[in-house]
């Protein structure tokens, strides 16, 4: 079973992640020949002693494969594995499926990508709120089909991408020569250039730890800037990607959830009658689905949060918003929400910074795409092509 | 326990709430049952009276009450403040017993150098001082904590002994009454004690304080804008500091100040109302019955308030039964800690199996 989120020790090498699990005795010098062995009859490569924590997403991915490998699996159970892969790690991984496959391998693959269904499956089952709705073979259905079988009531019509703003709103952010470091003082952006202008939403494309994290991070005031500028001008508010971490205290009714957007800067007393009366506003308008302002996050689905944090964020009128993959776990009409939701912000004169880890919401948002590739960023048309190679820092 | 505009809680609180709307019958059949196993089995070994006198030890009699379990529950529930403020925010204080006799040392000093100097003032001074003491305590492994990283459960928990040897030194050494017979120090005089709330028996206004107290941090966390952050930050540091914007250090470093202060206050109140004068094993440990009384209390302040009479009257009972029947004491230690099992076995069951199952993963 490989999970949409990996299970390894972050301290340890690949080759302990693997011994893990095992009985008797361990012997780094055996779980990394095991490593080896694996990686080389099943065809993936993986270095047994790099250290876990340094691997990259793809990486991570073919180090839980080699685990359940390892341990003898026949059958591979994916959930969303393409979710954090670029475009073409993705396809390099499914085309590793097709091979396992072949090789006599089962593998059952968990994903909400019609495409990816249709392209890499032999056999497909639909399931809705727990039920099977349908299954067959994969000649049997049409992405349409899939779509509907999915979503039966109004399937969720692919919108269109906006054509790039024709006239280019009030200067909001503007970086110059901009360096970011880490906490241990790597280079994590190195002399990055650009501006981002009112009604615009500009996309960030780039694959894991690129340092398009601490850009963020940095237009949303919420990293340092180490050297160059960074100028920005107006409301910021900040959409993290990790809602459970970092925008919602799942314990706490929503409306302490909404008094804690900048609860830094509150002094005095809270009034929570207000909060509860403009939270009970806020789940009107974004049509949370939530019994009272009372109802702790924790009892929201995955959609709702998010369409709560959104409208949170957007509450006080943002002149930047930042998001950061904002429709990660959420099924295709929460999706088309909040992708409603971020145009809207867009017309009405917010600057939208936006990165998804999935290219193709990027293109079918943005006017303009900024690649961050190894810390440089640069801006590419927006090309599905062009954005992809841009990603993995080929001309 | 919770007033109609209940504030939200921490995990645990929360969890508290949910346990004790579905599995209340569960702690309460539970918890009353293995008090009348317990209470049978000493009926039945040492004869019905160690029953009697255990009641008219704690609450059966109004000097039991008055001079015994209220007397004790001051300490235990101000103590059991301070860690709850301090858990709440995500700092686990256990050294709550060092702050405790850090006040003592620094009210029994300010009571007995200033009072002929500033005759009554010297004892809100000693109070103070007692207070400030406790949040200096406190401070050190604050300090440590921010400079560091050094973990607090270590650094509080290794500054008790620190603390205690601290006492046993003083009352040795500089602060030994004049003779140099007894280890403790001279008695505060009468100007520096706090006052007796009921004219027979040793109730002083300490528990009132300790009530307002209660009812002041409880309003503190719920309504004011420091109290919703430090709440925030131990509810869910991440969210606190990136959402928020709120500096989870300083507020973990004030959380841990004013429960070292609150611990303060219950040692300088021992010292002006109770003992009137410092030696070694002032307290009976009350620092570390603080957590269980806290976090029986899910860490709700006034639940607090209810948790430190329970303790306070059993801790006085098992004297009692001790005394005029000859049951070990550790009896009723041992049905404390099977209480606190029970109900803590209950809370962690609740939230491993929520009752709303409504994590639907996505949508």
């Amino acid at each position: 079973m490989v999970q949409q989120h990996f299970s390894n020790v972050a301290a340890f090498t690949v080759a302990e992640n693997v011994a893990l699990g095992s009985r008797g005795r361990f012997s780094p010098a055996a779980a990394a020949r095991l490593v080896l062995d694996t990686a080389a009859s099943a065809g993936l490569e993986l270095d047994p002693s790099a250290l876990t924590s340094d691997l990259t997403v793809g990486a991570q991915q073919r180090l839980e494969i080699i685990k359940a490998l390892a341990h003898g699996a026949r059958v591979l159970i994916l959930d969303e594995p393409t979710a954090v892969l670029a475009p073409a790690e993705a396809m390099q991984l499914l085309a590793w499926l097709r091979r396992f496959a072949a090789g006599g391998g089962t593998v059952a693959l968990v994903t909400h990508k019609v495409l990816e269904a249709l392209g890499s499956a032999d056999h497909i089952s639909v399931l809705r709120r727990g039920q099977l709705v349908t299954t067959g073979s994969t000649d049997h259905f049409t992405a349409d089909a899939l779509a509907t079988a999915m979503f039966p009531d109004a399937p969720p019509e692919m919108p269109t991408r906006p054509s790039p703003g024709t006239t280019q709103g009030k200067l909001l952010v503007e970086a110059v020569d901009l360096n970011l470091r880490g906490a241990r003082g790597e280079r994590r952006i190195a002399n990055a250039s650009f501006t981002i202008h009112a009604g615009e939403i500009v996309g960030f494309a780039a694959v894991e730890r690129s340092g398009h994290s601490e850009l963020l991070r940095a237009l949303a005031g919420l990293f340092p800037v180490n050297a160059g500028e960074l100028r920005l001008s107006g409301r910021v508010s900040y959409v993290p990607e990790d809602r459970h971490r970092d925008a919602l205290i799942l314990d706490f009714p929503l409306y302490e959830n909404l008094a804690l957007r900048n609860a830094a800067a509150r002094s005095g007393l809270m009034d929570w009658s207000d909060f509860r009366h403009r939270t009970r506003v806020l789940l009107d308008e974004y049509s949370v689905q939530a019994e009272s302002p009372g109802t702790t996050a924790r009892q929201l689905s995955g959609g709702n949060q998010q369409r709560f944090v959104l409208g949170r964020e957007l509450e006080p009128r943002p002149d930047l918003l930042v998001v950061e993959n904002p429709t990660r776990g959420l099924d295709l009409r929460a999706t088309a929400a909040i992708h409603e939701r971020l145009r809207m912000a867009a017309s009405a004169g917010a600057a939208v910074a936006m990165y998804s880890s999935d290219i193709d919401e990027v293109l079918l948002l943005a006017s303009r795409i900024l690649v961050v590739f190894r810390g440089t960023v640069r801006e590419v048309p927006v090309v599905r092509e062009l954005v992809g190679r841009a990603m993995l820092g080929t001309p | 326990m919770t007033a109609p505009e209940a504030p939200s809680s921490p995990p645990l609180s929360a969890a508290w709430r949910r346990a004790f709307k579905a599995e209340f019958t569960t702690a309460v059949l539970g918890s009353v049952g293995m008090v009348l196993i317990a209470g049978l089995w000493i009926a039945h070994a040492y004869g019905t009276n160690a029953i009697a006198a255990f009641w008219t030890g704690s609450i059966g009699s109004w000097y039991a009450l008055t001079s015994g379990t209220l007397v004790r529950a001051v300490p235990l529930i101000l103590t059991g403040l301070g860690v709850a403020i301090a858990f709440r925010a995500g700092v686990f204080n256990i050294g709550a017993e060092g702050q405790l006799l850090a006040g003592a040392i620094a009210a029994t000093v300010v009571g007995l150098q200033w009072a002929p100097v500033i005759g009554r003032l010297s004892l809100p001074c000693a109070l103070l001082f007692g207070a400030t003491a406790g949040a200096c305590w406190a401070g050190i492994a604050a300090f440590l904590r921010a400079r560091f990283g050094v973990l607090e459960v270590i650094s509080t928990l290794m500054l008790n002994f620190v603390a205690e040897d601290l006492v046993s030194y003083l009352v040795r050494g500089p602060l030994q009454e004049h003779l140099h017979i007894y280890p403790q120090t001279e008695m505060l005089p009468h100007v520096a004690r706090l006052g007796r709330l009921v004219p027979a028996g040793r109730l002083h206004w300490g528990i009132v304080l300790a009530v307002a107290l209660a009812v002041l941090v409880w309003w503190a966390l719920s309504r004011t804008a420091a109290g919703f952050r430090l709440r925030a930050v131990g509810a869910n540091p991440f969210a606190a500091a990136t959402t928020g914007r709120i500096t989870v250090s300083s507020t973990s470093t004030g959380a841990l100040l004013a429960s070292g202060a609150l611990a303060g206050l219950a040692g300088a109140i021992e010292v002006t109302a109770v003992t009137y004068a410092l030696y070694e094993n002032i307290s009976p440990g009350y620092g570390f019955t603080a957590i269980a009384v806290a976090v029986l209390a899910g860490l709700h302040p006034l639940g607090v308030v209810g948790t430190g009479l329970l303790f306070a009257a059993l801790e006085t009972g098992a004297t009692a039964m001790q005394r005029d029947a000859g049951v070990p004491a550790v009896w009723a230690s041992a049905i404390e800690a099977c209480l606190i099992l029970i109900i803590v076995a209950v809370v962690a069951r609740r939230r491993r199996h929520p009752i709303d199952a409504a994590e639907a993963p996505t949508s």
